[in-house]
């Protein structure tokens, strides 16, 4: 087994532009302060539905996750919360430029990241960048992170997955920084990588004799 | 008789033990992947993994923060009887899945696919799903429930004989290749593949590969087992690991089932189940005894039969 020879950093939830600047690809961070959930619910509602937000953002926290949390509420609005786990970025790129500017959040933790064409153009205009959760089901850990639950907004409304749940979190973690200040992307230096090792791989199969419409040959290439 | 009570008691342990304890099979075979991973990045990611599970464990808390969608397979020994019949276990096995996912708690994942309305209980139309076998003998039943990551890391396609092994091996690489980049389905991971039957059946097939056979299990026709080997060697060679990154931890163990298609066809579905391979069985007895296990022992001589009569009957 190979040394690990990943850089560990304390990051808070409010971070300053210069320890966002600071950070590498690869680096491995845990959280300090407070993170919001918000996925396609919230975003539906505050960017296209135009509703306030139900908190003061981005002075309650600037760290939003992309996650429905294992969560209940019991009848005497006491919360249960065992296991948090984010949710696949990708599928809410589209809102994230509004979001931003609503938000001011500046740290999006979740699963399996964006594009370098996301971060260029959403991202590094609004100073933000993407921590990406590790496994990806380390839920556990992450539940181990949460001190408590100050709040949760609009359960009623959208159900508990969709919810925003307002999460006291330390030595929250681990994630490891997928987009850096200037936008570059982990997960696309490793792909670039994998590549070539893919295209080996494949010698010796034959493609299906039925087609697909619109399949890639290219080894490179990301469905996302 | 098998009591309602003890089928809803039961129902509640499984629905816990699936969502904490990682089945030791998977368990096992993760350490051995771990110790032979050499690629910094994904070294990490499979030690955090090793660290998740012993966390879950010693704090009773889900593994995984998705809880995935909790399902049932129940399979009845021949002289079998429960109270209440199909609708009463039905009702047992529903009653289960809503108070575990409070108790737990897990994560209410089952919603409307339109309206987007969630029970908060993970149960609605169709879910939990509730699946059914038999076997020769037996007055017991087994239940086992699985709760499998829901998104990524499943795909079929209609393939033709003239596509051969080269094209299952095209279709098994196009699918890790597709899931496995940015790590969607999770891996390393249980790879179950479906070979004939039809679309549904396929998928059936596939699914029940990847998720009710134990790590190290092989397919007792020697030239499946062969092709279950090569698929799984193939799969860690493709340079990538846990989260797509650099590696060659990607495929735990390749599972592989058939059944009997149509003759121009050879339908194939994938399946991978993952890095919270989620499933227990437990043994129920007329007389109130349960055994608890990680292995459902789902496919037998009798599941995999292929005569009109099954010739072992008494
Ligand atoms: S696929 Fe990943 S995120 Fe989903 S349940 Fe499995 S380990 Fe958790």
């Amino acid at each position: 087994m190979a040394k690990q020879s990943l850089r560990k950093i304390r990051l808070s939830t409010n971070p300053t532009e210069d320890e966002l600047r600071a950070l590498k690809l690869g680096d491995v961070v845990y959280l300090h302060g407070s993170v919001y959930t918000a996925r396609e619910g919230v975003y539906i509602r505050v960017v296209e539905d135009k509703h306030p937000l139900p908190l003061e953002l981005p002075k309650e926290s600037a760290a939003n996750f992309h996650c429905s949390p294992a969560a209940s509420i019991n009848d005497d609005g006491s919360i249960n919360m065992g296991a948090v786990t984010a949710t696949a970025s990708f599928r809410f790129s589209k809102w994230l430029d509004d979001w931003f500017k609503v938000s001011g959040a500046k740290l999006i933790l979740g699963k399996g990241g964006m594009t370098s064409n996301d971060y260029r153009r959403d991202f590094v205009p609004n100073g933000a960048i993407y921590l990406t959760t590790v496994g990806y089901g380390t839920g556990a850990l992450l539940g181990r992170g949460v001190q408590r639950v100050r709040d949760v907004y609009w359960s009623d409304d959208l159900g508990l997955a969709q919810a925003i749940w307002l999460i006291d979190v330390e030595e929250f973690g681990p994630f490891i920084v997928e987009s850096d200040f200037e936008g570059n992307s982990l997960f696309e230096r490793e792909n670039a990588r994998v590549a070539e090792t893919l295209t080996r791989a494949y010698e010796g199969t034959r493609p299906a004799v039925l087609k697909r419409f619109g399949e890639t040959d290219d080894r490179t290439d990301e469905l996302i | 008789m098998i009591s309602l009570d003890l089928i809803e008691s039961t129902a509640n342990e499984l629905m816990r033990k699936a969502a904490v304890e990682i089945p030791c099979d998977y368990l096992t075979a993760l350490q051995q992947l771990t110790a032979e991973e050499e690629a910094s990045l994904s070294c990490f990611v499979l030690e955090t993994m090793l660290e998740n599970y012993e966390a879950a464990e010693t704090d009773g808390r889900p593994m995984c923060g998705d809880t995935g969608c909790p399902r049932w397979y129940v399979k009845f020994g021949n002289e079998s009887r429960v109270e209440g019949g199909g609708v009463g276990l039905e009702a047992a096995l529903r009653r289960a899945t809503a108070q575990a996912t409070h108790d737990i708690p897990l994560r209410p994942n089952r919603v409307h696919p339109l309206s987007r309305a969630d029970h908060n209980n993970n149960v609605g139309i169709g879910a939990p799903e509730i699946e059914y076998g038999f076997e020769p003998d037996g007055e017991w039943i087994d239940i086992t429930t699985v709760h499998k990551g829901g998104l990524f890391g499943t795909d079929y396609r209609m393939l033709f004989p003239s596509d051969g092994i080269a094209g299952i091996r095209r279709f098994f690489l196009d699918s890790l290749a597709a899931f496995g980049k940015r790590g969607l389905a999770c891996q390393p991971a249980i790879i179950g593949i479906g070979l004939g039957g039809s679309k549904d059946a396929c998928m059936v097939l596939g699914k029940r590969a990847a998720c009710l056979r134990t790590v190290g299990d092989q397919n007792p026709d020697p030239k499946i087992a062969e092709l279950e080997e090569e698929l799984k060697e193939l799969g860690n060679s493709i340079g990538m690991g846990p989260m797509g990154f650099v590696g060659k931890s990607m495929v735990v163990d390749c599972h592989i089932e058939v059944g009997y298609c149509h003759t121009g066809g050879m339908q194939m579905s994938i399946h991978a189940f993952c890095l919270s391979s989620r499933r227990a069985t437990a043994r129920l007895y007329p007389d109130g005894r349960t055994e608890y296990r990680t292995d459902p022992q789902w496919f037998t001589p009798y599941q995999r039969r292929e005569t009109v009569e099954w010739l072992n009957s008494p």
